[in-house]
């Protein structure tokens, strides 16, 4: 009895401990958004989406800097999937034999946990460097080198899950290569391949340090690819930091934004994955 | 094929063609053309099937898994319009052979076949096959139903696209003619927008056996095609096989040697890679020559 005492202390030792990291985890993010929603959306009013980012000790909004994520988290995603699913199209259909594919997945898994401020900086050499100004396409090369490697592994993880037996049947009825892949395979992997471009967007949208070093900000409103460009985590770097009123308010709003928009990513993703039939 | 309607006469085994085989008498087949040239190989009991038209002849084969023999050197015919079942325990080289026959072995790297395959006396294993039309010409329906994630007429229509440019109708047509086929229209024609994977496990491996048929192949390659399902679906599909023999030359793989009883018109048994016995169906089942085949059919090993 001695034996089962203690081991039934033990257990409930244990599990309070878990109860208590538990409450610790959640605490913290319910604090984290809890104080979020609270200060962001006491500033979240139409003008933050018809005005530009004001002179200190004025009002404004946010009109520049939503534009400028918005353009330059498109051109990101548009550079980057295209070359991520055909890198890893050929990872988990051609090359799956292939030296090069072992070679090219040790690359990617480095490059998925490279610190985005390593990226800023290299295209900082390779691109603002040598224009010799800082431009949104600088901007949005640095984020597409950020979602070129979680498209590359969610399409390789992704076709991967597509049953071989489905690829047989295909090659049976003597449908070539090529539209096996197109009209089969990626079919099959849709829900699971549009999840991955969903969470390379939700990467990217609150990426700070790569723009900092690329697009740097702009006060202005600006469409100009090749200047710099203002963006939503720049600006809330920039405002945060900052001693006035207005614009401590403006980076709380920001974040609101970018966390409403990456919530909603994940939840749309999250909704597609769990609708792909088991097999 | 064409003029394959002379039912020869298979001399000592018992009658075991389709119920409209009416024992007729011997008959001259004209249209043995270019496979009449091609004598049944030596396992192959050439007294028992006299006058068949080879579809397919299989000249000794071996094949490879990386350097372990899989095949040992395996000759037999497939005989047009006929069902050729594939018996013998997992592991013997049923399956193996029948990858061969459309080679699908192909897509994989470190399998390699020798021998000869001939389809109407061409050699499929020569380099210079184009394996597309080759699949095209010889469709395989696998073990597990596997219905291309679209819908029901797009899985028919599908392959009929790749290789013919069809107005609309026509294509539906075909559609239509393939379901007919495979004995799933009934069920079927209301909904044929709805996704392939919406039907029950044997409607799709029905709809797998209409998307073969829709390609008007010449031999159709059936691998286990009922093993995952219940047996009034069995039943389905063995209908189906009887039917589809008319107009096509059907190798099965099966497990169910009642099932290989009951829809072919011969039997190979297979074991450990090696052809141990080929022949009619009928006297397979009742009196075989080989020690190995009483054996297994018997339901003493395997």
């Amino acid at each position: 009895m001695a034996i089962y005492d203690s081991r039934r202390r033990r257990s409930k030792f244990y599990l309070g401990l878990c109860y208590a990291s538990v409450i610790i985890g959640l605490g913290w993010l319910a604090l984290i958004l809890g104080t979020l929603l609270y200060e962001g959306f006491r500033g979240l009013t139409p003008a933050v989406f018809a005005q530009m980012t004001p002179p200190p000790g004025s009002n404004g909004g946010l009109l520049n800097a939503i534009t400028g994520s918005l353009i330059m988290t498109f051109l990101g995603v548009a550079i980057g999937t295209p070359l991520g699913m055909l890198a890893g199209t050929y990872m988990a259909e051609y090359g799956r034999y292939s030296k090069l594919t072992f070679f090219v997945r040790f690359i990617n898994d480095i490059l998925l946990s490279a610190p985005s401020i390593v990226i800023g900086l290299f295209i900082y050499e390779v691109m603002v460097a040598r224009m010799g100004h800082f431009s949104a396409l600088a901007g949005a090369a640095a984020l597409s080198v950020i979602v070129i490697p979680v498209v590359v592994r969610t399409t390789e993880d992704m076709l991967l899950l597509v049953p071989d037996t489905l690829r047989e049947a295909a090659r049976a009825l003597g449908l070539p290569r090529s539209i096996v892949i197109g009209k089969v395979a990626y079919r099959a992997a849709r829900a699971g391949l549009v999840t991955g471009v969903l969470l390379a967007i939700a990467r990217i949208s609150g990426e700070t340090a790569p723009l900092l070093f690329t697009a740097l900000n702009n006060q202005f409103f600006s469409t100009n690819l090749n200047a710099p460009m203002s963006s939503l985590p720049a600006v809330i770097f920039q405002f945060a930091l900052s001693p006035y009123k207005e614009w401590q308010q403006l980076a709380w709003t920001g974040a609101l934004l970018i966390t409403l928009a990456v919530l909603a990513l994940s939840i749309t993703a999250r909704a597609l994955q769990t609708q792909r039939p088991a097999k | 094929m064409t003029g394959m309607n002379d039912v020869p006469n298979l001399s000592p085994g018992p009658e075991v063609g389709p119920p409209t085989t009416a024992p007729a008498p011997e008959v001259e087949t004209p249209a043995m053309a270019p496979a009449s040239e091609v004598k049944a190989p030596a396992t192959a009991p050439a007294k028992l099937i006299l006058n068949l038209e080879q579809k397919v002849s299989v000249r000794n084969l071996k094949f490879y898994y990386g350097p372990s023999l899989a095949l040992k050197n395996i000759s037999l015919p497939l005989y047009a319009n006929k069902v050729t079942a594939f018996i013998g325990p997992s592991g013997c080289g049923k399956s193996t052979l029948l990858r061969v026959l459309n080679r699908m072995y192909d897509l994989y790297p470190n399998q390699k076949a020798e021998g000869e395959v001939l389809l109407d006396g061409v050699n499929i294993l020569r380099p210079e096959e184009d394996l597309n039309l080759l699949r095209a010409r010889v469709g395989m329906v696998f073990q597990k139903p596997t219905p291309f994630p679209m819908s029901i007429h797009d899985n028919i229509a599908f392959g009929i696209k790749l290789y013919e440019k069809l107005p609309k109708s026509e294509l539906d047509d075909r559609v239509e003619a393939a379901l007919k086929r495979a004995a799933l229209w009934g069920e079927v024609k209301d909904k044929l927008n709805a996704s392939g994977l919406s039907l029950s496990g044997g409607q799709q491996q029905r709809l797998c056996i209409a998307r073969t048929v829709a390609l008007r192949p010449e031999v159709i390659l059936l691998d286990e095609p009922c093993s995952a399902l219940d047996p009034i679906s069995t039943a389905k599909i063995e209908e189906t096989i009887d039917e589809l023999k008319e107009n096509y030359t059907i190798a099965i793989v099966t497990h169910n040697m009642q099932q290989a009883a009951r829809v072919s018109e011969h039997t190979a048994f297979m074991y450990l890679g090696e052809l141990i016995e080929f022949g009619v169906t009928a006297q397979i089942f009742t009196s075989p020559e080989k020690k190995q085949t009483q054996n297994y059919i018997t339901g003493r090993f395997g």
